[in-house]
C-alpha cells in the first residue's frame, strides 16, 4: 500500500522547515502545499481545527499537528535514519533541548526584530545567551545528535534562515559572538536535506521587508 | 543481577506538573524519594539538576537529572518496561495523546491560571476563554474514545493523558470552591466530567491527592497574593 504524505506548510516557517528536513533525511516522498495564511485552505482548517496553524503532516488522510509532535511521529513511522537516539536518557535530553528551542529561540528571536528600545536590547542579549547555552550542550560533537543530524539539530537549524532578519532589524551580529554555533550551522547546511529545506536568508529578509511595508512599520 | 535504581523526584506538593510525575511513578510501581522544594528558596541540588529553567519537577535517576514533566513521563515509560504502558504503541495515537497533553499543560493551564489570578473584566474574559478551550478539548478527545469510555488505555491503568488531565483538573472542585464558578460542568462537558470523576475515584489518585482544605487554602493564598501584586 503506497503511503500518501501531504505537508501543509508556509515556506518561511522554521517549524515547517523542520518537517521538510526530517522527511528528506528519511527519503519520504510527499506532496508539499504552501498555504496562504491570510486565506487558509479548507484542508488546513479541517486538519488543524484547534490551532489552524501550519505545519500539518497528513499521512494517509490523518493529520498530525505541532512540529515537534510531527517530528516524533515521522521518526516512529519511518524508522530509517533515526532522529532520536535509542538510549532513554539521551532521548530525554534530546526532547528537553528541543523543548528549550521551542520555548526560547522562536519567541526571543522574534522579539529581536519586532520590538524596540530596552525590550529589544534585552531580547538580543537573551538570544545570544540562549545560543551560547546551546553551544555548551553541543560540546565537541559535530551535531547535537552525535555523528549525524538528530532531533535537536532538526528543530534548531531552521532558525538560521531568519538570522539575517534578526541581525538587520535588531542591529546586531550573531556570528562573532557564537563561532561554534556557526560552525555547526555550516556542517548542517552541507547536508542536502537541510540546504534544500531552508530558504535563502535574502528571500526571508525580502519577505519580512514586504510584510513591514504592508503593515506600515518603520 | 540487581541493578541500582535510585530515583528521586524534586517537586512541590501543590504543583500539577510535579503531580504528573508522581502519578506516573506510582502507576509504574517505581519506588522513589520525594524531595519537597521551596520555590522561594531553591535548593542547591535543584539549581544543579535544572540549571536551565531552575524549576520543578526534576526526576533524578541514578544521579542523572531529567526536567520538564512531559519529557520525564516519556523517559519513565521508556526506561521501566515492566508494568503498565503510559503511551500506546501506535504512532498516530501517540501523536494525538502528545497533542492533547500539550494542550492541557500549555493552553488550558495558562488560561486556568489567569482565571485564578485575576478579577473583574480580566477574569471574566479569562473564564470565557476557559470554557471555549474546555469545549475544544471535549470535542477533540471524542475521537480518542470511540466507545465513549473515559480512559484511552486498554486496561484500567492510568495512561499519559489520564495522568496529565488528572494533575491539571482533578482538583477542579477546589478551584470551583475558591473561585465560585463551575469549571467542569457536567452539562457543558459531560465527557470530561465523567472522566475526571472516575479518575478521582481511583485509589492511586486518592492516595496522591492532598486534603481538600489544604488545596483550598493554598489556592486562596495564591489568588490573594496575585491580586495584591497586580493591584500594587
Amino acid at each position: 500500500m503506497a503511503d500518501e504524505v501531504v505537508l501543509l506548510d508556509f515556506w518561511p516557517s522554521p517549524f515547517g522547515m523542520r518537517l521538510r528536513i526530517a522527511l528528506a533525511e528519511k527519503g519520504v516522498k510527499y506532496e508539499y502545499k504552501d498555504e496562504d495564511l491570510r486565506n487558509k485552505s479548507p484542508l488546513l482548517l479541517q486538519s488543524n481545527p484547534v490551532h489552524k496553524k501550519i505545519p500539518v503532516l497528513i499521512h494517509n488522510g490523518k493529520p498530525v499537528c505541532e512540529s515537534v509532535i510531527a517530528l516524533q511521529y515521522i521518526d516512529e513511522v519511518w524508522t530509517n535514519k533515526p532522529l532520536l537516539p535509542s538510549d532513554p536518557y539521551l532521548r530525554s535530553q534530546a526532547r528537553f533541548w528541543a523543548d528549550f528551542v521551542d520555548k526560547k529561540i522562536y519567541d526571543i528571536g522574534r522579539k529581536t526584530w519586532t520590538t524596540k528600545g530596552d525590550e529589544q536590547e534585552a531580547a538580543k542579549k537573551e538570544f545570544i545567551d540562549c545560543i551560547k547555552l546551546l553551544e555548551v550542550e553541543l560540546g565537541d560533537k559535530p551535531f547535537f545528535g552525535g555523528e549525524t543530524l538528530g532531533f535537536v539539530d532538526v528543530t534548531l537549524v531552521p532558525f538560521y534562515s531568519w538570522f539575517s532578519v534578526y541581525e538587520k532589524y535588531g542591529n546586531f551580529s550573531i556570528a562573532p559572538e557564537c563561532p561554534k554555533f556557526m560552525a555547526w550551522v555550516k556542517r548542517c547546511m552541507e547536508k542536502e536535506s537541510v540546504s534544500k529545506s531552508l530558504p535563502d536568508q535574502d528571500k526571508v529578509c525580502g519577505f519580512v521587508a514586504e510584510m513591514r511595508k504592508k503593515l506600515g512599520v518603520e | 543481577m540487581a541493578e541500582e535504581n535510585v530515583v528521586s523526584l524534586h517537586g512541590t506538593w501543590a504543583s500539577p506538573f510535579s503531580k504528573c510525575v508522581e502519578l506516573a511513578l506510582k502507576t509504574k510501581g517505581i519506588p522513589f524519594e520525594f524531595v519537597e522544594e521551596d520555590l522561594r528558596n531553591k535548593s542547591p541540588s535543584l539549581l544543579k539538576y535544572n540549571p536551565v529553567h531552575k524549576k520543578v519537577p526534576v526526576l533524578v535517576h541514578n544521579g542523572k537529572p531529567i526536567a520538564e514533566s512531559l519529557v520525564i513521563l516519556e523517559y519513565i515509560d521508556e526506561t521501566w518496561k515492566t508494568g503498565p504502558k503510559l503511551l500506546l504503541e501506535d504512532p498516530y495515537k501517540r501523536a494525538q495523546v502528545r497533542f492533547w497533553a500539550g494542550y492541557l499543560q500549555q493552553h488550558l493551564f495558562v488560561t486556568m491560571s489567569l482565571v485564578c489570578k485575576s478579577d473583574g473584566e480580566v477574569q471574566e474574559k479569562a473564564i470565557k476563554e476557559l470554557f471555549e478551550k474546555l469545549k475544544t478539548f471535549e470535542e477533540g478527545i471524542k475521537d480518542l474514545f470511540p466507545d465513549g469510555a473515559p480512559s484511552i488505555d486498554c486496561s484500567n491503568n492510568l495512561g499519559l493523558l489520564d495522568i496529565v488531565l488528572c494533575s491539571q483538573f482533578g482538583p477542579h472542585k477546589v478551584q470551583e470552591e475558591v473561585l465560585g464558578i463551575t469549571t467542569i460542568d457536567p452539562e457543558k462537558n459531560p465527557l470530561l466530567f465523567t472522566w475526571l470523576k472516575s479518575l478521582n475515584e481511583l485509589p492511586l489518585v486518592k492516595e496522591l491527592t492532598p486534603p481538600h482544605e489544604k488545596l483550598v487554602a493554598v489556592l486562596h493564598f495564591f489568588r490573594n497574593y496575585a491580586l495584591k501584586s497586580s493591584a500594587a
